[in-house]
């Protein structure tokens, strides 16, 4: 009986580890994924390193927002830049020329950029 | 000893790996062709991703092209993606500014007459996707006056962002298009605008959601760009 209840004890603590451990893993598994889309699909007007020089953007009449800009970055809520990404620039008052991506991409892909995003505004990768 | 590119290596490694893929049915005149092109539906493809894709899909090529167009540019091909098929691997950024690898874009091989017909007629028989153009059917085309279809196209959609409207100006990433009506099918360019995904899954055009009205007014503009009445 002990010992059943020892090996539950311990299989408890075994998952409460396992459980804790996940907790951290898909985060950064968020910010590889959240790079690959970005790279994909942001690059092309955002710049391949995030600072808003893309080749597309010497033809943008508004100029790309440099995510790399740590002062802008902190005023905005991981809210508003859902519905920037998902909506496009026109829901936020913005450039009609952010596209609204939430036709393309699932909301799982748009909050993986988000954490990429915050990564590269705010911790030093 | 020569060091070649990583992206090169990429792309020569991915061409091996692709060549392996032999569709069923290539007849012996395309079958080169697939060192860099999938004729293959994508569930078939080894992985469709986007990071090593060296060269359009072509298993749709009969619901996309028009015959006389592929004739022409088999023969004399030219460039049609100013930043090749993923522009992330023809980017470089030097002094925090990207521009486009020019040298990593390779010319495209040609063929002698006989060949391109041959193959046009073999492509033109690639219709996996008949049902998206008939859902078009609807689409007359028409004409625009060009100063307002430009303003359209650019200030009011974005499309100029990624898409060249005339050989100097627009964006890098898309291909040109204002060769778009003499290339395209007009049921492709329309469904193309109304669901990118529709056709390819890895592709980086947003989906703007639009009417019929709307597209239907970006597909009169390409047409009038073409200068066809
Ligand atoms: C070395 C790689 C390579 C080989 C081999 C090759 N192509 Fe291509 N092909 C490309 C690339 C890259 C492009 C995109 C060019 C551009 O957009 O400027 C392309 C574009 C095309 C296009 C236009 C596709 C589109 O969506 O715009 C057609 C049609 C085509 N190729 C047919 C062929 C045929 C037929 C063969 C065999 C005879 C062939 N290609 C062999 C790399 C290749
Ligand atoms: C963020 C960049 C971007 C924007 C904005 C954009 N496109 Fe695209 N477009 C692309 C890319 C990338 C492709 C396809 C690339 C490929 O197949 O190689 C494409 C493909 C197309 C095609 C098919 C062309 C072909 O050769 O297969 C058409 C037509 C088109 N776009 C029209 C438009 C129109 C009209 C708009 C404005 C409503 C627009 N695009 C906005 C990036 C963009």
């Amino acid at each position: 009986m002990r010992n059943t209840l020892a090996c539950a004890r311990n299989s408890f603590r075994l998952l409460t580890a396992i459980a804790l451990f996940s907790c951290f893993l898909p985060a950064s598994a968020d910010v590889d994924t959240g790079r690959q889309l970005y790279r994909s699909y942001c690059s092309q007007c955002h710049g391949l390193d995030g600072t808003g020089n893309g080749i597309n953007a010497p033809h943008l009449e508004v100029a790309p927002r440099n995510h790399t800009d740590r002062s802008e970055m902190i005023t905005r809520t991981d809210e508003e830049l859902f519905k920037a990404i998902s909506e496009g620039g026109q829901s936020i008052n913005k450039s009609v020329l952010m596209p609204n991506w939430g036709k393309t991409l699932t909301e799982e892909q748009i909050t993986d950029i988000i954490t990429f995003l915050r990564a590269l505004c705010c911790l030093d990768l | 000893m020569t060091t070649y590119p990583f992206k090169l290596y990429v792309a020569f490694s991915t061409a091996l790996l692709m060549s392996k893929v032999v569709a069923a049915g290539v007849p012996e005149v395309a079958t080169s062709c697939q060192s860099c092109h999938s004729f293959e539906t994508p569930a078939a493809i080894v992985e469709q991703n986007l990071q090593n894709r060296i060269a359009p899909p072509l298993y749709f090529a009969g619901n996309k092209f028009r015959r006389g167009w592929l004739i022409d540019w088999l023969q004399s091909p030219s460039q049609i993606r100013p930043s090749g098929t993923f522009y992330a691997m023809h980017t470089s950024t030097v002094d925090g500014e990207d521009f486009v690898d020019e040298g990593s874009l390779i010319p495209h091989t040609a063929v002698g007459s006989a060949e391109a017909e041959e193959l046009a007629d073999w492509l033109m028989t690639l219709t996996p996707k008949a049902e998206l153009i008939a859902a078009e059917a609807n689409y007359t085309p028409g004409n625009v006056s060009p100063r307002l279809g430009a303003m359209d196209f650019v200030k009011f959609k974005g499309c100029g962002g990624c898409h060249r409207d005339t050989p100097e100006y627009g964006g890098l990433s898309g291909p040109e298009l204002y060769t778009a009506w003499q290339r395209l099918q007009p049921g492709y360019i329309v469904s193309y605008m109304r669901e990118p995904a529709a056709w390819d899954s890895l592709s980086t055009m947003p989906n703007r959601a639009m009417g019929d009205i709307q597209i239907h007014k970006l597909t009169d503009y390409l047409k009038t760009l073409s200068g066809e009445d």
